[in-house]
């Protein structure tokens, strides 16, 4: 074992400190409950403490580097390059009146933005942030860690219509409705893209994947990439599948009725998922926190989670939003495709991997195999063959999904053109 | 190929963001943080012996409190609030009032009389103009028969209240005389130029040469 570093935060060596605290005060072995307890709690303040400030810096990063792609500048008046900016508007929106309209379902409209928000925190629980020494996660190690991710973020649509439901209002329900239709259509695609994920490292958890990775999967399968990237775009409604909150023809849908606070915690919930499906895709496809000696692995993970982030911020500010048929056409005529394809790919691959004896599976402690890897080389090779595949497909795929000869209707004459002209 | 385009996109919004040529064209239109470089131009000084000269400004600067204005340089035709209007030349006859699609201006005369060079003409005692419903169309200063009121040429008008939006005739007459050009090439042909800050007086507004004493004597003295 390598000797943990002073910053290294778990959850095991803080309940450790906490059992040998609780011992000192006096309080028998009878209380370890009470350690378990006190550092769940601790370290899930923490999280959550830390992923609200980030959320914060990130709005204002976000708005000021879209300013810049679009030659504008972004907020630029509070504080040093307007990094006040995120302060400024939760202490506006914290003493507005938090209002709720006279007919709307106060129960469900009052829980929507916590039933938003919770989700998106609750996926940080099973991110291997990589702390300082190996691929460990804060709060836990689940050995479901994906499956607890597609389950936890499927909350989301349910959030989502709750909150259009609830205020009753034409403009929120339209939203929702549209965002339960487009939610759960893009939930398909990115299980596709999870999926062949999981058919590589043989695990659900998440630790085991980012061990698995000794080339990224990014490398590996670039489609399996593109597919659950689309898809994590569209999960969390953001342009070019901002639908949701259309703001040209839908005031800005579910939120519409939503004011003060209630709107913070949704706004709040609504920039944390960048982050969030950041450190997601970081973990699936970039090799989590793998990188070189010099920095250690947290720091690898933050630059990787940047990196992905400026990508989204560049794609949202340069493309501009689908119609909603679009959007579902994209879902199932595309990705749905692209993701089976890429399924059956690197299925294939694996079992020739298996056939050639490429594959390392490593034993649990109760003999089960708990994950599979494979060797360097073939995953190279892999990748030679997957990117020209791919690229390949993306090809056909866009010019069969792309070629519609629209033919320009024979314009119809209108009835006052001639008026008082004709022949006769 | 089909989606081509999306890259083609991508591409002009990163030169957006990596060539700084772009962000120049900014305007942050109230103010702007000035740099000490900003502050030294200001002075006409070099900026180091500005930095020795002004060592607290320089960390305001530093520090982001200093600001300068910063604004779109306006053309001459601009059709800014606060009308221009030459008590000496207006004859009351009412033409703007007439004219006005809204019927915001308010012209009352007296007959106490002032007796100008150029024939009778009567005493404003009310000339109000609602710049709040007005839409600067500029027809009463088109219908104007002796250029006596003007386009103004600034901005920045905004008030607290609707009943201060109403321009009285003593506001007028005592406004800063900048004339905006538009409609008025006389203006434009001597040179007049409101936005760096030439006043107009009313001698110099009309579109008529004003007649040469010898010209006098010639065609009023001798009839």
């Amino acid at each position: 074992m390598t000797p943990t570093p002073a910053l290294f935060i778990s959850f095991k060596s803080l309940q450790e400190n906490f059992v040998t605290l609780i011992e000192l005060i006096g309080f028998g072995e009878s209380f370890g409950w009470l350690a378990t307890l006190l550092a769940g709690i601790s370290i899930s303040f923490l999280i959550i403490n830390v992923m609200v400030m980030a959320t914060a810096f990130y709005t204002w990063f976000e708005r000021r580097m879209i300013a810049r792609f679009q030659v504008r500048r972004g907020p630029n008046r509070n504080g040093p390059f307007g990094m006040l900016q995120p302060f400024a508007d939760v202490l506006k929106l914290i003493m507005k009146e938090d209002t709720i309209p006279d007919e709307a379902d106060k129960p469900v409209f009052t829980l929507a933005p916590i039933a938003l928000l919770a989700p998106t925190l609750m996926i940080m629980i099973v991110i291997p942030f990589g702390t300082f020494v190996n691929e460990e996660a804060y709060l836990s190690n689940l050995n479901i860690g994906i499956l607890f991710i597609v389950g936890v973020t499927s909350v989301n649509s349910i959030a989502i219509f709750m909150a259009g439901w609830g205020s009753r209002n034409k403009y929120a329900i339209l939203g929702s409705m549209r965002g339960a239709a487009m939610l759960i259509s893009y939930e398909i695609p990115m299980a596709l893209g999870i999926t062949s994920v999981l058919i590589l490292s043989g695990s659900l958890a998440m630790t085991e994947i980012v061990r698995s990775q000794s080339v990224w999967f990014i490398l590996v399968m670039p489609m399996g990439f593109f597919v659950f990237m689309a898809a994590a775009t569209a999960e969390m409604s953001r342009t070019p599948f901002d639908q949701i909150e259309a703001e040209s023809e839908l005031g800005s849908g579910y939120n519409t009725e939503y004011s003060g606070i209630k709107f913070a915690v949704l706004f709040l919930a609504e920039f944390m998922a960048p982050i969030v499906t950041a450190a997601v895709v970081t973990t699936l496809f970039l090799g989590g926190s793998h990188g070189f000696d010099f920095l250690p692995g947290g720091i690898w993970f933050a630059l990787k989670m940047f990196i992905v982030i400026f990508g989204l911020l560049w794609l949202r500010s340069t493309w501009p939003r689908l119609r909603i048929d679009q959007i579902m056409g994209f879902a199932w005529k595309t990705l749905f495709g692209l993701g089976l394809f890429n399924i059956f790919l690197v299925a294939v691959e694996f079992t020739l991997a298996d056939q050639f004896g490429e594959v390392v599976r490593t034993k649990g402690p109760e003999g089960g195999i708990t994950a599979t890897s494979l060797t360097t080389e073939y995953m190279l090779i892999m990748a030679a063959v997957n990117w020209i595949i791919t690229i390949a497909v993306i090809l056909i795929m866009a010019n069969v999904v792309g070629r519609k000869k629209y033919t320009r209707p024979e314009p119809t004459p209108s009835p006052l053109a001639n008026m008082g002209l004709g022949e006769n | 190929m089909y989606g081509l385009g999306l890259f083609k996109g991508l591409g002009i919004t990163m030169k957006n963001l990596v060539s700084p040529s772009r962000q120049f064209n900014i305007v942050q239109y109230p103010n702007r943080r000035a740099s000490p470089f900003d502050l030294a131009k200001l002075d006409n000084q070099n900026p180091v012996s500005f930095i020795a000269t002004h060592p607290l400004k320089t960390f305001r600067s530093l520090l982001g409190l200093e600001t300068i204005t910063d604004r779109m340089p306006q053309h001459p035709n601009f059709r800014g609030e606060e009308f221009v209007w030459y008590d000496s030349r207006c004859t009351g006859c009412a033409s703007c009032a007439k004219y006005c699609p809204l019927g915001i201006i308010e012209i009352v005369t007296g007959t106490s009389g002032v007796n100008q060079q150029e024939g009778q003409s009567y005493d404003i005692e009310v000339f109000d103009i609602d710049i709040g419903r007005c839409m600067f169309c500029g027809l009463c200063v088109e219908a104007c028969p002796y250029d006596a009121l003007h386009m103004g040429s600034g901005f920045e008008e905004g008030k607290y209240r609707r009943s201060d939006l109403i321009i009285n005739v003593d506001q007028l007459k005592s406004a800063e005389k900048k004339p905006s050009t538009w409609f008025r090439p006389q203006l434009t042909n001597r040179g007049h130029d409101p936005i760096k800050g030439s006043t107009a007086d009313w001698e110099e507004v009309g579109r008529h040469e004003k007649p040469s004493l010898e010209d006098q004597n010639e065609k009023w003295a001798k009839r």
